[in-house]
Parts: C-alpha cells; sequence; structure tokens
C-alpha cells in the first residue's frame, strides 16, 4: 500500500491503491478494455474454464469481398452511332424492356452532355439514370468552375471508362454499354465505345447491345474504303440500321429518337417510327 | 474391412405448410391513370404468404403526403418501411418549404433509397398524385430502381394480365368517373385471373381538391360474362 500526499497547502486527499480482489468478491470484467478481457486467475482457485470466457468487444470475422454482380431489370437494347463529314450522329429506340416485357415505351435513352458530347446508353436503365444525374451535376459544376475549359467527347469517354472499370474491379457492375460521340479536341469526329466491364475503344462506327451483329456489317460496307458521308446519307443509313435492327431484334421497338452533333449544334429528333417493308410476307409460296 | 453405412431415417411426417416460412409478398395488381384534373390509383387488396391469404382485405394504397399516394408491389416489409421512411422526409421537407411536396420530389426520394439498395429490396412502387405545378402525375418505380413518368401505369404480378385492356381502352381525356370506371374495370379483369390479387377494389382520386377514396366490393367489382 502507498500513501501519496499531493503537494499544496489544500486539504489533503489521500489516494490509496488497494489490490482488486479485496474490494469486490465477484470477479466481474465486462466493463474493462482489451488487454483485461482474458485475466487470469489466482492461482490458488481451482480452474474454471467458463471464467475464461470472451467477454471483450464483438469483433465479425474477416469479410470477404462482396461478390453481388447485380442482374439488369429494367433494359435497353442497341444504340447505334456512326460518323459523317463534320459530326456524329447516334440513334437508339425509345424502350425500355422488363426481361421479355415490351414495359416502358417512351423512354429516351440518348443524352446531351453539353453542347459538345452526346451519348446513348443500352443496358440497365436505373443504371443510366443514375449516371445521367452523375454526369449532368458533373457538367453543372465545370459551369460554375467558369475556366473555359469543357468536357469533350474524348474527355467523357476516358471518365466513363474508368467509372466502369472501377465498378467491374468491385465486381459491382453498372450494367451499361455507353455509346459516346462529339468532336475531339482537334475537331475531328469522336465515337467511342465503353461497356460494363470497362472495355473501350474508339471507331467510326459504334453499335452497342444485339445491333453490333445486326447493324455493324452494313455500316462498314458503305463507309470502309469510301470517303466522309454526308449528313443526309449518314441519317439514311442510320434509318436503314434501325430498320433492320426492329426486324430482328426481338427487345427493339418501333419508335426512336436520333442525335446528331456537328460543331456548334446538337439536335435531337424525336418522333421517329421505323414502318418496315412487309411485302416479303405474301411472296412465300404457302401463304397467299 | 467392415464398411460402415450410413443410416438415414426417413420422415414420413407431413412437412410444415410453406406458407408459415415464406415471406410476405404482395402478389398484386396496382393501376394508376392520368386524367385532366388529377390521377386515380387503384389496386386489390390480397396479401399472401406463399399460397396462403394473409390479408385479404389490406390496403396498398399508403398515403405518403395530403396529395401524393403511393401503391406498394413486392415485399409487404421492404415497402411499407421505404413508404414509412418517405413519408418522414416529406413531412420534414414540407415544413422546411412551407408547401406541399411536389410528386416528382417524393418519387425521387423513393427513388433513391430503391435504387441504392437495390440489390436488397423486393419493392415495385407506384407513386401517383397532384401538385399546383405539374398537375396529376404518376411516377412507376419498377425493381431495379427507375423512375419514369407515365400516364398509365401498372404494377405487381396481376398487371401482366390487362397490358392489353389497357392498352387499348385508355383515353386521355377521361373525366373523373370514367377514369375510375377504366381503373375499376382493369383491377377486376386482373383480379379475374391472376391467383395472387384477389378481394377488394380500392381506388383512390386526386385531385386539386384532396383525395377521395373508395373501395368495390363482390358485385361492383367488373366480371366478364
Amino acid at each position: 500500500m502507498m500513501w501519496k500526499i499531493p503537494e499544496g497547502g489544500h486539504s489533503p486527499l489521500v489516494f490509496i491503491k488497494i489490490p482488486m480482489f479485496l474490494c469486490c468478491g465477484h470477479l466481474d470484467f465486462k466493463h474493462l478494455t482489451s488487454t483485461m478481457d482474458l485475466m487470469p486467475l489466482q492461482a490458488s482457485q481451482p480452474f474454471d474454464p467458463s471464467k475464461y470466457r470472451y467477454t471483450g468487444p464483438n469483433v465479425q470475422p474477416r469479410q470477404l469481398p462482396n461478390t453481388r454482380s447485380q442482374a439488369p431489370i429494367t433494359t435497353g437494347t442497341s444504340v447505334i452511332g456512326l460518323q459523317f463529314d463534320g459530326g456524329v450522329m447516334i440513334a437508339a429506340d425509345k424502350l425500355g424492356s422488363y426481361g421479355s416485357l415490351a414495359r416502358y415505351q417512351n423512354i429516351g435513352r440518348l443524352m446531351r452532355v453539353n453542347d459538345h458530347v452526346i451519348l446513348g446508353c443500352t443496358g440497365d436503365y436505373a443504371d443510366f439514370q443514375f449516371l445521367r444525374d452523375i454526369i449532368d451535376q458533373k457538367m453543372i459544376d465545370e459551369e460554375c468552375l467558369d475556366d473555359g475549359i469543357v468536357t469533350r467527347a474524348p474527355a467523357l469517354h476516358c471518365w466513363l471508362t474508368r467509372v466502369l472499370y472501377n465498378r467491374r474491379s468491385r465486381f459491382d457492375p453498372l450494367w451499361t454499354t455507353f455509346v459516346v460521340g462529339g468532336l475531339d479536341d482537334d475537331g475531328k469526329p469522336f465515337l467511342g465505345f465503353v461497356d460494363k466491364l470497362g472495355t473501350a475503344y474508339t471507331a467510326p462506327q459504334i453499335v452497342s447491345g444485339m445491333g453490333g451483329h445486326l447493324a455493324t456489317p452494313l455500316l462498314r460496307e458503305k463507309m470502309e474504303g469510301q470517303p466522309p458521308l454526308s449528313e443526309e446519307a449518314a441519317r439514311e443509313l442510320l434509318i436503314r440500321c434501325m430498320t433492320v435492327c426492329y426486324y430482328r431484334d426481338c427487345r427493339a421497338f418501333s419508335k426512336f429518337q436520333i442525335a446528331t452533333l456537328k460543331a456548334g449544334s446538337i439536335k435531337i429528333e424525336d418522333d421517329l417510327e421505323v414502318k418496315g417493308d412487309w411485302e416479303v410476307a405474301h411472296f412465300s409460296k404457302e401463304h397467299a | 474391412m467392415m464398411e460402415t453405412v450410413q443410416q438415414v431415417t426417413p420422415s414420413y411426417a407431413a412437412p410444415l405448410p410453406e406458407w408459415l416460412s415464406a415471406e410476405h409478398d404482395m402478389g398484386t395488381t396496382l393501376v394508376a391513370a392520368e386524367f385532366p384534373g388529377g390521377v386515380v390509383i387503384g389496386a386489390d387488396s390480397r396479401t399472401s404468404t406463399g399460397t396462403y391469404v394473409a390479408n385479404r382485405v389490406s390496403n396498398k394504397i399508403t398515403r405518403i403526403t395530403d396529395s401524393v399516394y403511393c401503391c406498394r408491389s413486392g415485399s409487404a416489409a421492404d415497402t411499407q418501411a421505404l413508404a414509412d421512411i418517405v413519408s418522414y422526409r416529406m413531412a420534414m421537407h414540407e415544413i422546411e418549404m412551407g408547401r406541399p411536396a411536389a410528386v416528382r420530389t417524393v418519387a425521387n426520394t423513393f427513388r433513391e433509397m430503391c435504387y441504392q439498395y437495390r440489390d436488397d429490396l423486393m419493392a415495385g412502387i407506384l407513386c401517383a398524385g397532384y401538385d399546383r405545378t405539374h398537375g396529376g402525375q404518376i411516377y412507376s418505380l419498377p425493381i431495379g430502381g427507375m423512375m419514369v413518368r407515365q400516364k398509365v401505369a401498372s404494377g405487381g404480378s396481376g398487371s401482366t394480365y390487362i397490358y392489353g385492356y389497357l392498352d387499348s381502352n385508355y383515353k386521355p381525356d377521361f373525366t373523373a368517373e370514367q377514369c375510375v370506371d377504366f381503373i375499376r374495370k382493369g383491377v377486376s379483369l386482373a383480379i379475374h385471373r391472376d391467383g395472387s390479387s384477389g378481394g377488394v377494389c380500392r381506388v383512390a382520386i386526386i385531385t386539386a381538391n384532396g383525395v377521395e377514396r373508395r373501395t368495390f366490393t363482390g358485385d361492383q367489382l367488373f366480371v366478364p360474362q
């Protein structure tokens, strides 16, 4: 035992250090910190395993990384993009499919990002809405910065690639494929593709979704080795591709939009519809 | 060496009914339609646990604010929790803003949570109401967390049976009574064909003058000949 008398002329307070086992008959360590969690007993008492119960803070076993990879719910099908002389053009239909049900027939899958970039999205529509809000906010922040720097298509394409790749690496992808279009810093047309894995590339014609198989050969046939298309020729080619996709893709829809970007202007046409030519139905011998 | 044979004693007791452990699900029919002047929303009243009808007169039209109501489908627990949270947040919002919440604000609040927790929730919601800026509006928030405005919206398992009816019979210039009739018939037809929908048809008419609730029971439901 120690007596400790504090300095000063105040009324003395006496601190006495008393061993703990003398001051309480019942050994209760629940309130103690981690160093006291497994206090050994006095050697004179018989061994009681229950007294070695761990009473420290609750510790979970080390958690595995989140292996969730969600399934898309409401989805959009193909987006078709091509370059023409002086700009880019992107088209997408206006359907949100809920599995095989053509559930939402008036949703836009094209987006005007700013005066210099347009994009279209295939895949999960909720993920598209999520990214659309983030991109809109990014553009607002950029406008507020007011430093004369604007995000052009290659920059947005690069940013999207990083975002999507990062989500893929966490096993929590944004189940979307983007077609990004605009003019690059030299004023030349730019078209980029990014999918849910973060795979990215640029090309004169980009098609996402099932249209990639249907429309890409048509676009390449008309564009490879040829001088750049005029705007009218490009629009005609795009409508032909949308028609073929409507014939051959179960999840396609007849109403679609076209977004056209040229130096200084963006135009989004909204009320277009594929009519299609069904005369071939009468050619077959079995059917009149 | 003797082989050890694992003894498996077969159990001949009847297995417990699956509805004792099944989650409360609202296999359901929800419909909503806009008319000039407001919206009409309708729902059936059956809550099932597996194949047992847990509640045959449930109310799936839930008040969020005085002028915005929602119809709930999917997990009863999830949607009740969501509706409670959104209702609370919108009450705070209305106090802070000093005016009724916009329908789109309510729908967006739903959407934030439905999207963020999309892997954990099973909730399909129709959010409909009236505000002074845009009149009657309906926002569809299916599973997955997207939000889209529609003039006619439907949800729940029974809705699949009436897509044809809704597509072919809706007119944008219905009067309130015609709209109620449209909704009542739609819900009735879905109840007629969907095992997970049943009971009565509850309807709410939301306009600038407030909310009127009606219930159609038995003979008042439409039954095809």
